[in-house]
């Protein structure tokens, strides 16, 4: 059948020479091809130590923010678990009682935060739909554990520490 | 001496461990220790030569492809065939005969004479090269060709037939 | 035997045996770092100065792990076979001539174990008992890919070993001698073997890959197709023993090719460096070249592992049995021919 693209190229297949059945010739040429990468910078780039640069829109661990005077920013109104896909949060909420001002901004505040960092898909729709500016996923990687009770995270992985520490 | 009647009685405890073992793959085990024994045998003559050889035609070469088909071969108890009865009687029979032909050649002699070798070192490679290659020239031709002669037999068997393949 | 010369010869021992374990050790850190640095990576590097305490970690863990012995695995022979794959890899080493003597005083003490005149055949004894260890250890574990493994091994070291046989008869026929001792000594300086026999020796390092069951004939233990192959069902220092033999087999097979065909411990110009220096520090240089050779055969053995791909099984054995052994055959008439025709030319 002729070739409707005209693209087809017709290989012929050789016969070997006696080098090249020989393979003798062809080993030393792999072995000079490996000799030559033994011989290259290695592109590991040891992990803890030295770091990939990363992106400037890294979604990583979820941190829930602070203000300017250290106070806790989320009111717990819930725009973030409600947004969530995976829905990977849950809080619940309570009133600031008097001499609790210095700790949060409003006068609602979670006084239980977790993330399920098991279902969580990093997409950043919590970041989105705070009202309050109080969660950004900009931490690390979220680390290994053993058990998956561990991995869902309260507010003592989540908050960031206060200001004058 | 000591040494000799330590190994003579080894080579005899293995040999009967070779009859005796229930499973053909202990029963080859059983052998190859029985063909150390001869080695050592062979050192204590002083036939250097002949000891390593046996060392490795035998013991590495000829019992390890005994030990390859056993191991392929499933030997067990269940498809071993039934011996009618005729054959046990034969078998007992023959046995007795051997006996009794050995313990009578063994009475006949019964002071015995032992060989005392001209040149103690004929075990050595290069004075059996010599024997070997001067005085014993036609049989080591003759028996080379015999071999030739089996390993042409080997291969003829080995082809297929072009005819029926 | 005189008392010195006895107490020398099992210090000697002694010396060779740690030295064999030593370098197989290092063969490992060495294995992992020249495949690191074969494939642009860094290797092991956490335990120690540059992961250099990477094979006392790796030798902690395997005494520390579990030690498994399957059900059905006949238990005896099960750790019979390891012991016996270390047993043979170690005693290879017993002719192998480290150098010239060396005189104390008014003794002279030979840098070898015991110069046995079948030395050759001797080596060819140990390794061909090799395959013992990995064939029970396979049988032993009832288990069907350490059987085709152990299986594999059997039939790969009985045809590699004639073609070996076959490339060493020609060597044999230029050195009239058995006596490794005797072969090291007339490569003087820079008249090595290889010159005389180049077919002869690439032959026999062909051979010597299949021997040790490195890659590219590693097919006993060829994890794509038989899970670990006759060591599937090992655990622990067993699987460290199999391991470790691997490694020294490699190491002895290095000093066998470097004192047959590299002159072993010579080296050009040792009689000028024997009158400048003295007779013992221009040995123990000897020592020290040997062992260079060595390395760089070690060195050579993980190159070709991190450049040729494994063979399939009916190559494998087109290559030994249609190839190799008629270039051997071929290689013994040339050398004939070639020693025959020199000889009467009047050299």
């Amino acid at each position: 059948m002729e070739s409707l693209s005209n693209k087809k190229k017709v290989l012929e297949v050789k016969p070997l020479n006696f080098l090249e059945r020989a393979y003798l010739p062809a080993i030393a040429g792999g072995l000079a091809t490996t000799m030559k990468h033994f011989f290259k910078k290695p592109v590991t780039i040891s992990y803890p130590e030295e770091k990939r640069e990363y992106s400037e829109n890294f979604r990583g661990m979820h941190s829930l923010k602070r203000d300017e005077n250290g106070k806790e920013r989320c009111t717990a109104c819930g725009l973030c678990a409600l947004s969530c896909p995976a829905e990977a949060i849950t809080m619940t909420a309570a009133e600031r009682q008097p001499g609790e001002e210095h700790l949060y901004r409003e006068e609602k505040y979670a006084a239980v935060y977790e993330i399920n960092m098991l279902r969580c898909i990093f997409c950043g729709l919590c970041e989105e739909a705070c009202p309050k500016e109080a969660i950004y996923l900009d931490g690390d990687h979220v680390p290994a554990d053993y058990l998956r009770k561990d991995f869902i995270y309260g507010k003592d992985k989540l908050v960031e520490a206060p200001l004058n520490q | 001496m000591s040494t000799f009647y330590f190994i003579a009685f080894l080579s005899i405890f293995f040999s009967i461990l070779v009859i005796s073992a229930k499973n053909p793959v202990h029963s080859i085990l059983y052998l190859i220790l029985t063909f150390f024994t001869f080695t050592i045998h062979y050192i204590l003559l002083n036939a250097q030569f002949l000891a390593i050889v046996n060392f490795i035609v035998y013991m590495g070469a000829i019992l390890v492809l005994f030990l390859y088909t056993l191991m392929l071969i499933n030997l067990n108890k269940e498809s071993e065939p039934v011996k009618p009865f005729m054959v046990k009687i034969a078998g007992v029979f023959g046995g007795g005969i051997l006996a009794v032909a050995l313990a009578s050649s063994l009475k006949l002699v019964a002071a015995s004479n032992p060989v005392i070798l001209k040149n103690p070192d004929l075990g050595l490679v290069k004075n059996l090269g010599k024997v070997l290659f001067n005085e014993f020239l036609l049989p080591f031709e003759v028996s080379s060709v015999l071999l030739l002669s089996a390993m042409v037999g080997a291969v003829l068997l080995a082809t297929k037939d072009p005819k029926t393949a | 035997m005189e008392t010195a010369d006895l107490i020398f010869r099992i210090v000697l021992i002694v010396i060779v045996f740690a030295i064999s374990l030593v370098v197989a050790m290092y063969s490992t850190y060495a294995e992992r770092k020249v495949a690191a640095f074969f494939q642009d990576r860094i290797g092991p590097n956490r335990a120690g100065p540059w992961g250099i305490l990477q094979p006392l970690a790796d030798g902690g863990k395997m005494f520390l792990k579990e030690e498994i012995i399957p059900t059905n695995a006949t238990g005896f022979l099960f750790i019979v076979g390891p012991s016996l794959a270390i047993l043979t890899a170690c005693i290879g080493s017993a002719v192998i001539p480290w150098g010239k003597a060396i005189s104390i005083g008014s003794h002279t003490f030979d840098l070898q174990v015991t110069d046995i005149n079948v030395g050759v055949l001797y080596i060819f004894g140990v390794v061909s008992l090799g395959v013992y260890g990995v064939m029970i250890g396979g049988w032993a574990s009832n288990n069907k890919y350490s059987l085709l493994g152990a299986i594999r091994a059997a039939s790969q070291n009985i045809s590699y070993e004639i073609s070996m046989g076959l490339s060493i008869i020609a060597l044999l026929m230029l050195t009239g001698t058995l006596s490794l001792k005797e072969i090291a000594e007339q490569q003087h300086s820079w008249h090595w073997n290889i010159i005389r026999q180049p077919l002869g020796f690439i032959l026999f390092i062909v051979c010597a890959f299949a021997e040790t069951n490195r890659t590219p004939f590693d097919l006993p233990e060829c994890e794509t197709e038989l899970v670990g192959g006759y060591h599937t069902e090992y655990s622990s220092m067993k699987l460290g023993f199999y391991l470790f033999a691997e490694y020294i087999n490699m190491f002895i097979s290095s000093a066998v090719m470097a004192t047959l065909y590299w002159g072993g411990y010579n080296y050009p110009f040792m009689d000028d460096v024997a009158a400048s220096l003295g007779a013992n520090p221009a040995a123990i240089i000897g020592v020290v070249v040997l062992f260079a050779k060595i390395f760089l055969f070690i060195f050579f053995f993980m190159w070709v592992r991190w450049t040729i791909p494994r063979f399939r099984y009916d190559q494998l054995m087109d290559l030994g049995w249609k190839i190799l052994i008629p270039l051997a055959i071929a290689n013994i008439v040339l050398t004939g021919i070639g020693s025959t025709l020199l000889t009467h030319l009047g050299y």
